[in-house]
């Protein structure tokens, strides 16, 4: 068993309530944090844990927090990014859900830290359940003087407000989240200016994602050395990882990367290996925007190293050979599935979402989209993933945003470590319609079953 | 003008203009979207936009770009369920695509479009954020997860009886 830092009560009945939250010792770190501690040594503590934003870029939080400017007689602004839209990933909703009191917790520590009296929980519009549970907890934490004026006598006001988006992949980006925020299409700002000198309303603001506000409380408890220690180099604390896709047990799990994915995958504890007594074909790690990696690729490094679940070891070999830690988004496939229609449906996905400001992403997602929609019916041509090769190339990097990124990394992982599976679509046009090109030399090198 | 909020709808809108700064309410136009198309029969016509303008005293057309721009506000009118079905990766690699037919072939319409008697709209979307509960779809305000057809079934059966309760 792992160390449980966020998960470690969510078994506990009634910990979605403040009464049992607060028996259970809610709001006691919110306590120390407010009556004893100075904002400086807050802030102090939070970058010397070493976290790491957990909304998917992985930027150290505390110096986020330290870029915030601070103006005489302007008002600052912390907003929760709880937007979670990137495929794969449903971790912040399962803290929402469940452990409404300690994001509000975290939120009121970090709201303290950065000077905001007014807090903004940004909610992705689908989640209206989980908008409402919020709501009951924050009247919970201001009926009992966690929120609202001069709490605990500290003279600190602070209010949370939940704010529902209305389905928008691109309003998980800060700027555009900020646009949102404000009541207007989610078209990404060019930076500078950073959120940090000119967010919402042109006040200074700190974007933070749902995960990353909650583990404040852990980090405050514990002290920010005591939670370095914990995990490995620059992964440092616990990630929540949000598994799916054709695995025995997809669900939510917390781990102090130090865990193999091949352990991660296989172990009972977690995944609990591939459902239907299937073998793996690959995964996407990290959410959908990272590159795919095939099973060979995913269990080990290039270099013939096991590959862990933190930070660094995902990332190993570059995009080459690698992928990335992401939003812990974790999607398996099994031998069934086909690489193709899986990068299609994700080509859809970024060409729905693209906002249409940069016409790098709005008419590239598009194309990629109707070239692999071809390839998938059986009337690609040879020439069709060159071609794919150089819009995503063309698209990468070249957009105001990540989106662009996002965009383009599936489709070039899939071509860089499933091409044959294209080629053998274009070649075989009519048993592509009915059969999947299956694992072929991708087989799981390590649960080859007897 | 007809379409007007009703006193409960009105002190609700009041309720969040209130969360944002002052001559900052522009930012209340995302969540009262939400209520005017809860409040206006599940979709918003020109009306109802133009009606929420004039209550957060902006233009129109900032109403108008904000409503074309967010896959949650119906721009026609749509049955009174709403069957907002996931077709993006993990659910797909999960049988969303039989899940997708299945309902097709039982409700007899095609996505995009509204069953006869106006009790169904099918609509396909991208990722719900349900991904390891899949394959699934949104109703209203809630999550169906772990469809099977048998569960496809039951709850076709559980609407039309609302339904019928309520006529």
């Amino acid at each position: 068993m792992g160390v449980k830092l966020l998960l470690e009560k969510a078994n506990v009945p009634g910990i979605r309530t403040y009464d049992v939250y607060r028996r259970e010792g809610g709001y006691v770190t919110a306590e120390k944090a407010l009556k004893e501690m100075t904002i400086e040594a807050i802030v102090e503590e939070v970058k010397k844990s070493g976290l790491r934003g957990r909304g998917g870029a992985g930027f150290p939080a505390g110096m986020k927090w330290s870029f915030i400017a601070k103006p005489e007689g302007v008002p600052r602004h912390l907003v929760c990014n709880a937007d979670e839209s990137e495929p794969g990933t449903f971790k912040d909703r399962y803290l929402m859900e469940f452990l409404p009191h300690l994001l509000i917790e975290g939120l009121l520590i970090s709201s303290f830290a950065l000077g905001s009296n007014d807090t903004y929980i940004y909610i992705r519009g689908e989640y209206a359940w989980v908008a409402t549970i919020l709501e009951e907890a924050i009247e919970e934490a201001t009926k009992n003087g966690f929120l609202g004026n001069n709490i605990l006598g500290t003279g600190f006001d602070c209010r949370i407000h939940v704010h529902r988006g209305a389905g928008a992949y691109i309003c998980g980006e800060e700027t555009a989240l900020i646009e949102s925020l404000e009541g207007k299409r989610g078209n990404p700002r060019i930076k500078p200016p950073f959120p940090a000198i000119q967010g919402v309303w042109m006040r200074p603001t700190v974007v933070n994602n749902v995960e990353t506000l909650a583990a404040i409380v852990p980090i405050i408890k514990m002290g920010g050395e005591e939670y370095a220690k914990i995990g490995i180099g620059r992964s440092t604390g616990t990630k929540l990882i949000s598994a799916c896709g054709n695995i025995n047990k997809p669900g939510v799990y917390e781990i102090d990367m130090t865990i193999s994915v091949e352990d991660f995958i296989y172990s009972d504890e977690y995944c609990g290996g591939i459902a239907n007594g299937k073998k793996l074909k690959a995964c996407i790690p990290g959410g959908s925007s990272v590159p795919i990696l095939p099973a060979n690729l995913l269990l080990k490094t290039a270099k013939g190293e096991t590959r862990y679940m933190n930070y660094e070891s995902l990332s190993d070999g570059g995009f080459a050979t690698g992928s990335m830690m992401g939003s812990g988004g974790f999607i398996v496939l099994d031998e069934d599935q086909c690489i193709v229609k899986n990068t299609l449906t994700l080509a859809r996905f970024y060409r729905h979402e693209s906002c249409g400001q940069c016409s790098p992403c709005r008419e590239g997602t598009g194309w990629m989209e109707k070239i692999i929609q071809k390839i998938e019916l059986g009337k690609g041509e040879i020439s069709d993933i060159d071609l794919l090769w150089d819009i995503q190339r063309k698209i990468e990097g070249n957009t105001i945003c990540p989106l662009g990124d996002a965009a383009a990394w599936p489709v070039a992982a899939a071509i860089r470590h499933f091409r044959d599976e294209f080629e053998w679509h274009i070649n075989n046009r009519e048993l592509s319609q009915t059969s999947n090109f299956g694992l072929q030399h991708y087989a799981d090198p390590i649960h080859v079953p007897a | 003008m007809s379409l007007q909020f009703n006193n409960e709808q009105m002190t609700e809108f009041k309720r969040l203009v209130v969360r944002y700064p002052e001559g900052k309410q522009k930012s209340a136009l995302l969540p009262v979207l939400h209520l005017a198309q809860d409040s206006f029969g599940g979709w918003l016509p020109t009306e109802a936009m133009d009606y929420v303008a004039g209550l957060l005293s902006i233009e129109p057309i900032e109403v108008y770009e904000v409503a074309t721009f967010y896959s949650m506000y119906n721009l026609k009118p749509v049955g009174k369920f709403v069957f907002e079905v996931c077709q993006t990766g993990p659910c797909m690699i999960s049988g969303s695509d039989n899940i997708i037919a299945y309902i097709q072939n039982q409700l007899g319409i095609q996505p995009g479009e509204t069953t006869k008697d106006g009790v169904f709209t099918l609509k396909l979307v991208e990722c719900l954020g349900a991904c390891g509960y899949a394959p699934m779809m949104q109703v209203g305000k809630i999550y169906r997860e772990h469809l099977t057809k048998e569960k496809v079934d039951a709850i076709i059966e559980e609407y039309r009886m609302q339904v019928v309760a309520q006529n």
